[in-house]
């Protein structure tokens, strides 16, 4: 144990390192307030390290055999052998998007392609945004991911230098969805990256964002990303994330949404890959009247393990919240859920739902679940639920009796089984993508 | 809505209407928690060597330990040094019959509604009273004894059934299981034990009442029910304590071992102190309840209405050890006022066809904080385990809460597992048909908490019952929807 922990300590005294020498190149932006946020994370990072499983948000993941690779963590400015044909396989086919190809964390621009063109739109990299949006960057970067007291959020945001950076200004509506693609490319070395996203959505604008995230090469990927998601008063925003590494990936996602009067956010997270992967998703209502939707599907196989953690945050009256995550988990794998549903003392006529669904095929599969309601006011409604089973013998039966093989029919209730969170997923290219990656992965 | 404000004031304000202090002259240790104090415990209660040790065991765990942190409670930290941990109504000789009783204490249950004699003679009701820490009176003892049955106080057992006690005592809770624990196993002066033999059906309910009632005197009871192979038993604890102004700490230890194809009904209505209307006073109940089911075909139904204590932390478990074994947790606990409890259930499913099934209903007033922790456990090899819980809550006023921390820990691909928990107060619509049909808001409240209930309550062995209804209503008198 204590070796680990040194191990540990390794990779936290390198990033404290890095973080001097990233401090050093800055180059006249020591003045501005984001490089004093920075400061302060770095600071809280230190002070916290990296989390253990003694922790009670931390109790079911363990994040020790991250530690054990050396990761590169600095990366020249982008320099990829990708061509654009090679990215065709990510794409949703038919789909138009905008794309923003991020590689190792770093913007390619070549790769990129922005397809809806207006002043009222910006999609594009953070430092690129940098330029032309200062301000708006200033009122929101790192307002509502907290890096005090939640030691990966804090060591991202010292660390924050590119990302996905998309603003829409009052009343914009964007037909074409945004595709934020990242590539972690771990073929010469175990790579470090800590992508930064911000996403800021004026009063009354529309948009549909898909995030998703892959690894190559055979080395160890660490992915450590945040982002931050602002919805304006009458806002409308979908997000899907997907994730879909391969098996040396780790990744810890956060996401912190912050919903302001009227607004209305969706967010589909898919679970299909890594080694190791933790999502956490909180989204706080600042305004009345706010409705929030979490999908969530995880298909584990192997000795994945996918801890999804999350938080719909009710501090003010006359919201609604929606949660819906399903897990089938195979071989040696592990799931986690964890929701919660937090109700502030004013936030009355309060509806918060949340249901977790979970199928064990394998004798050594393990599922943690931990639905919670932490409620302080009185006039509410809410309700959580959770069940773990297995393939029902009954429907199994069912499907057999009328000539459909064994293997045929698990496919078949277990796409069922998965099709209401499938049907989260509005853009319709992306959802037929979403189901033919789910049928193959059922096919053992 | 201002009608609502009004009666739930008159509620919130109801005093506590069990609080008196009965003058007996007390035989008082002093103040204080070293090797000394758990030396001399162990001297006055005449206990065996090994007892001693393995007192001093626990105390040496003890102090190694931290108080545990992670429930969603808030008190002032506790003096351990500045409780006394050990006080005894004086006593010359053993009680043949209730007669010689000291009449004061006699009094003391009176004034309670439970006149002993009335009990004995009418209910069938065996009591091993507990005043304070040390028996004063067990009744319908030799009734049972023709059966083979033990009912007697843990220092009797000690003294008289010492490799009995010997082999279960620690064996579901072990001294070093928690903090509180710990100091319950180092200084526990009494409690009850109960021994059914093999296929016995004990025809009534063996029950308790404790009450505290030494001023800074910590109540650590230690209760050991073992129910041999094919045996029954119901077992009835009731609490009421007077009233206070100081915090009093209260740690006790229950552990239940059911044999092969045995069964038993541990039922409890907790009445302390809850402290009053600002929240001053009150009892901290840190209680550890485990039982075990040891054998095959098995079942421990632990069933609790918890309406008083300032702080409450319960977890009655059990450990589903037997194939085919069944656990239940069956709860009502009510909180008002500044009360905050944080109760709830552990099932481990470690056997082959295993089931339990847990029904908590919570019900918040006041600026009470009203928490259900649980968790379930299903290990690899417990094929075919079954699991159904429901935990609802019910709000009453604004400024209270009310919280859900279930845990689920499933290893195993046969196992189902289903969990359901709603959060609400009690509908407009409900009120108005009941006010809009002659019933006073006062009364449709009470109509609708204890159908609310009434899953729970309906486990409870009938005595009970009547009062844990009774209970609920005074709690809740004149409340709203």
């Amino acid at each position: 144990m204590d070796k680990i922990s040194t191990e540990n300590i390794d990779l936290k005294i390198k990033l404290l390192e890095d973080f001097n020498n990233l401090e050093v190149n800055l180059n006249g932006e020591s003045k501005n307030n984001i490089h004093k946020i920075r400061q302060d994370a770095i600071a809280s990072f230190e002070e916290l390290g990296f989390p253990v499983k003694k922790m009670e948000e931390w109790k079911y993941t363990n994040l020790k055999p991250v530690f054990k690779h050396d990761f590169k963590t600095v990366f020249e400015p982008a320099k990829t052998q990708l061509k654009r044909k090679d990215l065709e396989k990510y794409l949703v086919e038919g789909l138009k998007v905008n794309l923003l190809v991020f590689i190792n964390g770093q913007f390619n621009e070549k790769l990129s392609s922005i397809v809806t063109r207006s002043e009222k739109i910006f999609i594009g990299s953070f430092s690129e945004g940098r330029i032309s949006f200062n301000d708006v960057i200033e009122k929101h970067f790192s307002k509502y991911a907290d890096y005090k007291n939640r030691s990966l959020t804090a060591l991202n945001t010292a660390f924050a230098k590119d990302g996905a950076f998309i603003y829409l200004k009052k009343g914009v509506q964007v037909s074409e969805p945004v595709h934020i693609l990242n590539i972690a490319d771990a073929s010469a070395d175990s790579v470090m990256i800590q992508p930064r996203n911000l996403i800021v959505a004026e009063e009354g604008s529309d948009i549909k964002i898909i995030e998703d995230y892959y690894s190559l090469g055979d080395n160890h990927s660490f992915t450590n990303a945040v982002t931050e998601i602002y919805c304006a008063p009458n806002a409308r925003l979908d997000r899907y994330k997907i994730q879909n590494d391969n098996d040396k990936a780790y990744h810890v996602g956060t996401t912190q949404v912050q919903q302001e009067q009227d607004s209305y956010f969706s967010d589909t997270t898919i679970s299909w890959g890594g080694a190791i992967t933790r999502n956490d998703l909180n989204a706080v209502f600042n305004g009345t009247n706010t409705e929030c939707h979490f999908y969530g599907l995880y298909l584990l196989n192997g000795k994945q393990h996918v801890d999804n953690h999350t938080l719909a945050d009710h501090k003010m009256p006359h919201c609604y919240s929606n949660e819906l995550y399903k897990g089938i988990i195979d071989d040696k794998a592990t799931g986690v859920f964890n929701g919660k549903i937090m109700v502030r003392e004013d936030a009355q006529k309060t509806n918060a739902y949340q249901s977790n669904g979970n199928i064990l095929l394998s004798e050594d599969a393990t599922i943690y679940s931990k639905p919670q309601l932490e409620i302080f006011a009185d006039d509410v409604k809410c309700s959580h639920g959770a069940t773990t089973g297995q393939l029902n013998k009954e429907e199994m039966f069912y499907l057999r009796a009328r000539g459909i093989g064994k293997d045929e029919a698990r496919i078949l209730l277990l796409n069922a089984f998965a099709g209401d969170v499938m049907d989260s997923v509005k853009i319709d290219e992306l959802r037929e993508k979403l189901r033919e990656e789910l049928s193959k992965k059922l096919i053992k | 809505m201002g009608n609502e404000v009004e009666l739930l004031e008159k509620v919130t304000s109801g005093d506590y209407k069990y609080g008196f202090t009965t003058d007996v002259e007390m035989d008082l240790a002093p103040k204080g928690l070293s090797e000394d104090t758990i030396k001399m415990i162990s001297k006055k209660k005449n206990e065996p060597e090994s007892m001693l040790e393995w007192r001093l065991k626990a105390y040496k765990l003890w102090l190694d330990m931290k108080e545990p942190k992670w429930a969603n409670i808030k008190y002032p930290p506790i003096d351990y040094q500045d409780i006394i941990y050990y006080a005894a109504p004086k006593q010359k000789k053993k009680l043949n019959s209730l007669d010689e009783l000291d009449p004061e204490i006699r009094r003391t249950y009176e004034k309670l509604g439970i006149p002993l004699v009335e009990q004995m003679m009418l209910a069938g009701v065996a009591v091993d009273a507990v005043m304070d820490s040390v028996s004063v009176a067990t009744t319908y003892k030799e009734k049972l004894a023709e059966l083979g049955i033990i009912f007697c106080s843990m220092s009797e057992a000690i003294e008289n059934h010492k490799d009995l006690v010997m082999k279960y005592l620690g064996s579901v809770v072990p001294q070093s299981d928690n903090f509180f624990a710990a100091l319950n196993s180092a200084v526990f002066t009494d409690g009850s034990f109960v021994y059914i033999p093999k296929g016995v059906r004990c025809p009534m309910e063996l029950s308790t009442y404790f009450r505290i009632n030494a001023e800074n005197s910590g109540q650590f009871e230690r209760t050991l029910i073992i129910a041999d192979e094919g045996s029954y038993v119901s077992y009835l604890e009731g609490c009421t304590a007077p009233m206070r102004d100081e915090n009093q700490l209260h740690a006790a230890v229950v552990e239940l071992i059911a044999l092969k194809d045995a069964e038993i009904k541990y039922s409890t209505v907790q009445n302390w102190y809850p402290g009053d209307k600002d929240g001053k006073g009150g009892i901290y109940n840190f209680v550890t309840k485990r039982g075990i089911c040891f054998g095959d075909n098995s079942k421990i139904s632990w069933t609790q209405v918890e309406t008083g204590s300032s702080i409450t932390w319960k977890y009655p478990s059990v450990i589903l050890k037997g194939d085919n074994s069944i656990g239940e947790f069956y709860s009502v606990a009510l909180t008002n006022n500044h009360q905050q409890a944080d109760t709830g259930t552990k099932m481990l499913h470690l056997g082959k066809n295993t089931k339990s099934r847990i029904v908590s209903k919570g019900i918040s007033a006041g600026k009470s904080q009203n928490s259900y922790r649980g968790l379930v456990e299903v290990s690899k090899r417990a094929d075919n385990a079954r699991n159904f819980s429901q935990c609802d809550s019910l709000l009453m006023g604004d400024r209270c809460g009310a919280h859900t921390f279930p845990y689920f820990e499933i290893k195993n691909t046969s196992a189902h597992v289903e969990h359901e928990a709603t959060t609400s107060k009690i509908g407009e619509d409900i009120m108005f048909y009941c006010n809009q049909r002659g019933i006073s808001e006062e009364d449709a409240v009470a109509l609708i908490v204890n159908g609310y209930a009434k899953e729970v309550l309906n486990q409870l062995p009938m005595e009970f019952a009547v009062e844990a209804q009774k209970l609920l209503a005074i709690s809740l008198e004149g409340s709203v929807g």
